[in-house]
């Protein structure tokens, strides 16, 4: 589904990423795990198509498309999904709204009219029920006055009802409470299919105790300097990252 | 990135005006100037008793003496006021009211803005009186109105069927020498509307007047009264968009607003003239003076604005809060673009107690433009426990444009409380990617956080003008139409 060889990006002109490699396939759950400031962020929004990056070289092939050559309304068209580190506030756009006109503006591109009001109504309330939400989002605007978790809340919400082939979440389960964090590894699981898959990243194995991700990899100083299973989670959050440093 | 920004900036703000067209339809006019003789033949022509045309000729001579005012920050040329047609009036007559026997052409024209009779009739609830030109040509609904004693009816027709109401409100509101262009008006003025609601009556559907300009180089000069007399009731709604025209015109409406005791009245407008071509040349000039008057306890006015268009705008709805309790908003959305200028606010007048007033505006600049908001705040000596708060705030698109607000407050009356806030803010990347993230293209983005950022005013409008609001102001940002 995707495939990244030998990505370098910069910004303002800062090595960031260096040589980045990454495969993963439909069905798969990948966690990425790293200390602050080593590009986890900015892997995150260049794959989801974010401009103020330089990408020097590499690749990324998404489903057999060069994703580097589409902007970023389409990457998400062709179901990129990107779970904010901040989601940004967007005062007197209703959450309503607002995913109206994602999903109307996605099923423009694939041909299809608009989703009739009925049906998005009925949509939203069964993504509710699913993720087991209970604050009121349809009338408030997008982010604004949202509480942290509320703000994480809302991303896998929009998530849930968009639907997307590769979902990418920087940092969901962060200040999440232990409820919060249940709902937003419950959605992901929920979500899950063998058709789609996932890019976690976390700096806690806690959530990794919800989501069982096929594979754990450590993205130390702009690469990927280690990758494994499950355990590789746990020895991290034994060990801490000085053992990585160690290692490298 | 900068670039990338400026040419989708460039991209969203260089919309060509939608609806510009010219109509053939024949009207009738006077020469071209002014002087004491086309006064007294507009005034024949419409028939008129003689306190009008006293009302206009004194106005007239008042206006002679009075300067153009230019403490506005605006720039234009010099307006050459012998240069403009004073009256204008369709050739046929119109005798018959019903919407089926309008001009086929007209008709046309109406369609072509989108906003055709046929389907206002069906639009349940909506009184239409199509002002074409300076002679209104159609009216609906008018049945339902009789029957509660409401009167909604062109001014022409007014004068003739109300002349009393007319000369006991007629400049009441808006002195014949309050301003230059409101002498002028006072002199000039071919046609407008005319509202009167009678005590305790509730007035069941919104009241609606389209303005249309469509005569080359005719000046429009509209003249609007609306009275609520005691517990009355009336929400009013007048928009227009204008064809395309090369030369300037000039537009100088009057609107004078008369709540009574316990009365309430709300003005929405929705304002779309020709702004110019995008090197700013053509437009309209829109030299407006609005003002209402809470004349006794407990009245309530609201002004409700959407400013897309014209070349200028000069315009500062306005409330007088005389009676005690009594209560006046002004929500506004303003926006300019390419070398748009406007210059517009408003003035609440505390002069009784526990009297309120809010004010909430919203300016968005792009292109070229120039956006100020002006607003003055007086609270009295009298005005006992009065409160106003005012919030302005301001949307640049780009960084060629401006946005500048002049708040003026003056209180007289220690217990009184005013509070103002402004705000300037941008569009910003992360916003933008947000949006496109979730697939939404990098111009609907902008158009959904701008009718955001515009919704606390979006929201006061009636329903069906909230609609044609949103649509307006994508459109007057919108790049590539067709
Ligand atoms: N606009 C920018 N200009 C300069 N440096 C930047 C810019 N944006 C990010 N960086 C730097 O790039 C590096 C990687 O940032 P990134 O946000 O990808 O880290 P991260 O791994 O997500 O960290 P965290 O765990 O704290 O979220 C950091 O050193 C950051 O300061
Ligand atoms: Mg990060």
């Amino acid at each position: 589904m995707l495939s990244i060889k030998n990505l370098y990006v910069s910004i303002n002109g800062k090595e960031i990423l260096k040589d980045l490699n990454l495969e993963v396939k439909a069905g798969e759950i990948h966690a990425i795990m790293g200390p602050n400031g080593t590009g986890k962020s900015t892997l995150a929004s260049v794959i989801a198509g974010r401009e103020n990056y330089e990408v020097v070289s590499g690749t990324i092939i998404y489903n057999g498309m060069d994703l580097l050559r589409l902007p970023a309304e389409q990457r998400a068209r062709e179901g990129v999904f990107l779970g904010f580190q901040y989601p940004v506030e967007i005062p007197g756009v209703s959450i309503t709204n607002f995913i109206r006109t994602a999903i109307n503006e996605q099923r423009k591109y694939k041909g299809l009219d608009p989703m009739p009001a009925q049906e998005f109504i009925a949509k939203m309330e069964e993504v509710k029920k699913m993720l087991n939400i209970q604050f009121n989002l349809a009338n408030r605007s997008v982010n604004e006055g949202f509480s942290g978790g509320e703000k994480k809340k809302n991303e896998i919400f929009q998530m849930a009802m968009l639907n997307p082939k590769l979902a990418i979440l920087d940092e969901t389960d962060s200040g999440l409470d232990i409820d919060a964090l249940k709902i937003v590894a419950n959605g992901i699981n929920q979500i899950k299919t063998d058709e789609n898959a996932f890019i976690i990243i976390t700096h806690y194995q806690r959530l990794l105790e919800y989501i069982i991700p096929d594979f754990v990899h450590i993205l130390f100083d702009g690469k990927i300097v280690k990758s494994g299973g499950k355990e590789l989670a746990i020895e991290l959050e034994e060990k801490g990252y000085d053992w990585i440093k160690h290692e490298t | 990135m900068e670039q990338e920004n400026q040419k989708i900036i460039n991209e969203v703000t260089s919309g060509k005006y939608k609806y510009g067209f010219v109509t053939g339809i024949e009207t009738e006019t006077v020469p071209k100037g002014l002087n004491e003789q086309i006064i007294r033949s507009i005034s024949s022509k419409k028939n008129e008793p003689e306190f009008l045309l006293n009302f206009r000729l004194k106005s007239y001579r008042k206006w002679l003496s009075m300067k153009e005012p230019r403490w506005a920050k605006l720039e234009y040329p010099e307006i050459n006021y012998q240069d403009i047609i004073y009256y204008a009036a369709p050739k046929k007559k119109q005798n018959d009211k019903s919407i089926d026997n309008i001009d086929p052409e007209l008709k046309a024209t109406f369609d072509k803005l989108g906003i055709s009779l046929e389907e206002q009739k069906r639009l349940a609830g909506v009184a239409v009186d199509a002002v074409f030109d300076s002679v209104s040509v159609a009216t609906t609904y008018q049945k339902t109105l009789e029957n509660l004693g409401i009167v909604f009816c062109s001014f022409s027709e007014a004068v003739q069927k109300h002349p009393d109401l007319i000369e006991k409100y007629l400049g009441t509101v808006v002195p014949y020498d309050d301003n230059f262009f409101s002498a002028l008006n006072s002199a000039v003025f071919s046609d407008g509307s005319f509202c009167y609601i009678p005590k305790k009556v509730r007035c069941p559907i919104e009241l609606s007047t389209y303005f249309r300009i469509n005569a080359a180089g005719t000046g429009q000069f509209e003249r609007t009264l609306i009275i609520a007399d005691e517990g009355a009731y009336v929400s009013y709604m007048e928009g227009c968009t204008a064809p395309m025209r090369d030369e300037n015109q000039l537009h100088a409406a009057v609107v004078e607003i008369i709540a009574l005791k316990d009365a309430e009245v709300k003005y929405s407008t929705v304002q779309n003239w020709y702004p110019g071509d995008r090197e700013g040349r053509g437009g309209i000039y829109n030299f407006v003076t609005k003002r209402g008057i809470c004349k006794g306890a407990n009245s309530k006015i609201s002004w409700t604005q959407v400013e897309t268009g014209s070349a200028i705008t000069w315009k500062y709805p306005s409330c007088i809060l005389y009676g005690d309790n009594s209560n006046a908003e002004f929500y506004s959305v303003a926006l300019t673009n390419n070398y748009q200028q406007a210059d517009t606010g408003t003035k609440m007048i505390h002069i009784g107690k526990n009297t309120g007033s809010t004010i909430i505006s919203k300016g968005i600049s792009a292109g070229n433009s120039n956006n100020s908001y002006r607003g003055l705040v007086k609270m009295t000596k009298n005005a006992t426990n009065s409160r106003n708060y005012s919030q302005c705030d301001s949307l640049l698109m780009g960084d060629k444009c401006g946005a500048h607000t002049f708040p003026y407050i003056k209180v007289e009356n220690t217990s009184a409380i005013v509070e103002h806030e402004a705000t300037t803010s941008k569009i910003s990347d992360d916003q933008l990617f947000y949006c496109q993230q979730r697939g939404i293209s990098r111009e609907n983005a902008v158009e959904l956080i701008v009718n955001g950022y515009a919704k606390d005013v979006l929201n006061k409008l009636p329903m069906e003008f909230a609609v044609e609001a949103r649509k307006l102001l994508s459109i007057s940002l919108e790049g590539n139409i067709g």
